[in-house]
């Protein structure tokens, strides 16, 4: 077994098909936008080269900023909440409901598998107002305050938006954390415990440090996703009222495919891939720094 | 290590420059033909295999009646050139045209967006769009085209490059019972209308429902305003940079409809309410008025969805604004989504085809649909609701027809008024903001 792991051409022969399929799925639709971007135009139009005129737009169009400010907010706060949740649910699991977990796991990871778009009208529906108003104002009512419109408002959609998230996703990430939680060895615990170590103490001195590694995984892996958000906030508000929910990944989408400019929307798409690499490598570094100190 | 980063240089400017390259090749690929880009093609390409139609998924009325005509006066023309059909989601329209054209095949037929058939616009630039009234004019199937059909079509892309399956007024619906019991009379005014829903307000009836959820039905009000206040050729003269709307009487449109939302006349929840609902509201006496299509009629004339009857349905155009420039007899017009003739098939057979279309489809559409299209109806038609016999009515005598608000702006301010509407009407901004940042938009893609 040995021999054939050791031998490159093997190794070249058995990872090909999967690297070939890589490349000209993933790898070659990404060399294609980043080379898109520096043109302007589309298929039917032609391109023509611009160099870097598009990135220097990008920087200077309103729009453009407001959407990655959108997407920049929107993965910082879900992925803070999802992670959290995730994180206080993993622990429940483990530490409270141990053996007896299963059903709450269950429930809890359920609306995981549920389409985001059918998510969304489920929350639009759930803080609708007029003729089929939501059990929110139906809330609102029953104690006496007027209905209000959830949608109509920046506030109103971003909030709607991010405990949508939170509900459809925080099952997932405590599934992942659980399965993290779950590698931390029984005698370090009870040494922990023994030594005095109980409730909060036990978790930030010894159940964090040592689930650490599964901890920045989910992080990197819920801002990447979150960073990416497209299908729930266009099914909750379109990205409204106006364009103050919209993120760029929709930005992308109705430049590239509603104003035919193919050139831009490859830009905007190049420096998301862009933000979502920063953001990964900004955690790299400092769990580097944590793990150095 | 100088020579590993030199490596990695050169391996980075390689993938770069292989990135790039094939789309250098591409460059000025899709130049447009010679002589093709002052506007639309007539008849004059090769016929095709088959007579092929997209359609919007959306629209299934018109994929019917085509395939009725099919069966019955077109069927000659069938025969010669047999009908397809396809079909696209409205929305992805652009996206699948422009594909579709750049690789050289565009059906006969298709539906287009605004944009791209104009005489600047992609398509017609690049010679696909077939001119239609340069094919039939002369022949008797021109005559089959009603002229302020013709005209609108006209206005709003620049030539007369769309077959026009729809001819749709817009105005406002009333509920007559709901007007008599609280002792309304038809609006002739701003002021007029403005009072009326403050009654129906105080009756506890909404005064006026719009689908606020899609942006457009907010801004046809404003538009409409501007058309009153300022006259018929206001967006025209926004067009051509003769006039802003930062100036004072187009804000003046932005604040009427900011005000009347504020007063609480559009209802609960306008905001996020979708067409459906909107017509619904209407056509079961929760609200007294909506400002919409003729299109509406189909509802109209359903008696599942329409609970307050016929009879009780009433149709009023846009009321005039005291001291404005525009007259209450504008309608506002539209001849539906665009359907244009690729002009490289605009072959012999398809003439054919068209002026079969021409000829028959005013008559099969408004018998079996209900639907009045910009085609003369040739032949008699029976049973035709009171409704649409009273809207046709008024078709007939309307001498001259406005555009909507966003009709001759570019895609992007066209998306921007209907977004921003919403924030117009819930007072997160101002009249002032609102119109800066559409005429920002306009002095930027216009």
């Amino acid at each position: 077994m040995n021999s054939i792991f050791g031998d490159r051409k093997t190794i070249f022969i058995l990872l090909a098909p999967a690297l070939v399929l890589y490349t000209l799925l993933k790898v070659v639709p990404v060399g294609w936008s980043l080379g898109l971007s520096f043109f302007e135009g589309n298929s039917l139009r032609g391109f023509e080269w611009v160099g870097l005129q598009n990135f220097a737009t990008f920087f200077t169009d309103p729009n453009a900023l407001q959407s990655m400010w959108v997407s920049v907010f929107f993965a910082i706060v879900a992925t803070i909440g999802q992670v959290a949740l995730g994180y206080g649910l993993a622990l429940l699991y483990v530490f409270v409901l141990r053996k007896g977990s299963t059903l709450v796991r269950t429930f809890v990871f359920f609306p995981t598998v549920l389409p985001t778009v059918a998510v969304a009208l489920l929350f639009r529906s759930f803080v609708a107002v007029g003729d089929n108003q939501g059990p929110v104002n139906d809330i609102i009512n029953f104690f006496g305050g007027q209905s209000v419109e959830v949608l109509a408002s920046t506030v109103g959609t971003m909030t709607t938006a991010i405990v949508m998230t939170l509900w459809s996703s925080m099952g997932f990430y405590a599934v992942l954390l659980y399965a993290g939680l779950l590698d931390i060895p029984e005698e370090v615990i009870e040494s922990a415990r023994l030594d005095g170590a109980n409730g909060l103490k036990l978790v930030r001195h010894i159940v964090v440090p040592l689930s650490l590694p599964i901890l920045l995984s989910s992080i990197i892996f819920s801002l990447n996703a979150t960073l990416k958000v497209f299908d729930s906030l266009l099914a909750l508000n379109g990205g409204g009222p106006g364009t103050s929910t919209a993120p760029m990944t929709l930005y992308m989408y109705r430049t590239a495919f509603e104003y035919a400019e193919y050139g831009y929307g490859s830009t905007i798409a190049v420096l998301l891939t862009a933000l979502c690499l920063v953001f990964t490598l900004a955690i790299f570094r400092s769990s580097r720094r944590k793990a150095e100190a | 290590m100088n020579t590993r980063s030199n490596r990695r240089r050169t391996a980075a400017l390689g993938i770069a420059l292989a990135a790039v390259l094939p789309l250098a090749a591409c460059a000025g690929g899709g130049t447009a033909d010679p002589g093709a880009s002052e506007g639309g093609a007539g008849a004059g390409g090769t016929d095709p295999e088959t007579f092929t139609v997209m359609t919007a998924n959306e629209n299934p009325v018109l994929e019917e009646q085509l395939t009725a005509l099919s069966e019955g006066a077109c069927k000659a023309e069938n025969e010669a050139l047999p009908l397809e059909h396809q079909k696209v989601a409205q929305a992805d329209t652009v996206q699948k045209v422009t594909l579709l054209a750049s690789q050289g095949a565009l059906p006969t037929h298709t539906i287009a967006g605004t944009a791209l058939i104009r005489p600047d616009g992609d398509l017609n630039a690049a010679g696909l769009v077939g001119d239609l009234k340069a094919a039939l004019e002369g022949s008797d199937a021109w005559d089959n085209v009603l002229p302020a059909a013709a005209s609108t079509v006209e206005q709003v892309y620049g030539g007369m490059y769309s077959m026009p399956y729809q001819y749709n007024v817009e105005g406002i619906f009333y509920n007559k019972e709901i007007f008599a019991d609280n002792g309304i009379e038809e609006p002739q005014t701003w002021d007029d209308l403005l009072d009326a829903s403050a009654t129906l307000q105080d009756a506890g009836i909404t005064p006026m429902t719009e689908a606020g959820a899609s942006g457009w039905p907010l801004t046809r009000i404003l538009g409409m305003y501007i058309f009153r206040n300022v006259g018929p050729e206001a967006m025209a003269a926004v067009r051509d940079g003769d006039a802003k709307l930062t100036e004072p009487e187009y804000v003046a449109g932005a604040q009427a409809l900011a005000d009347y939302a504020e007063a609480g006349y559009f209802g609960e929840g306008f905001s996020t309410r979708d067409g459906d609902t909107s017509s619904n509201m209407f056509l079961t006496g929760q609200a007294a008025m909506t400002y919409d299509g003729s299109w509406l009629l189909s509802a109209i004339n359903d008696p599942e969805r329409n609970q307050i009857g016929g009879e009780n349905v009433g149709f009023m155009p846009f009321p005039e604004v005291d001291g404005g420039k525009g007259s209450i007899d504008q309608y506002a017009a539209n001849a539906g989504a665009p359907m244009i003739i690729n002009a490289k098939q605009f072959g012999p057979k398809v003439v054919d085809w068209v002026s079969c279309i021409a000829e028959n489809y005013g008559q099969q559409a408004l018998q079996d649909a209900g639907v009045i299209s910009g085609f003369k109806v040739n032949g008699d038609v029976t049973d035709i609701s009171e409704n649409t016999a009273e809207i046709q009515e008024r078709i007939a005598g309307i001498d001259q027809t406005v555009l909507w608000f966003e009709a001759l702006m570019d895609s992007k301010s066209n998306s921007l008024a209907s977004t921003n509407a919403t924030l117009l009407t819930t007072g997160q901004m101002s009249a002032e903001e609102y119109m800066n940042q559409l005429q920002a938009s306009i002095d930027a893609n216009g």
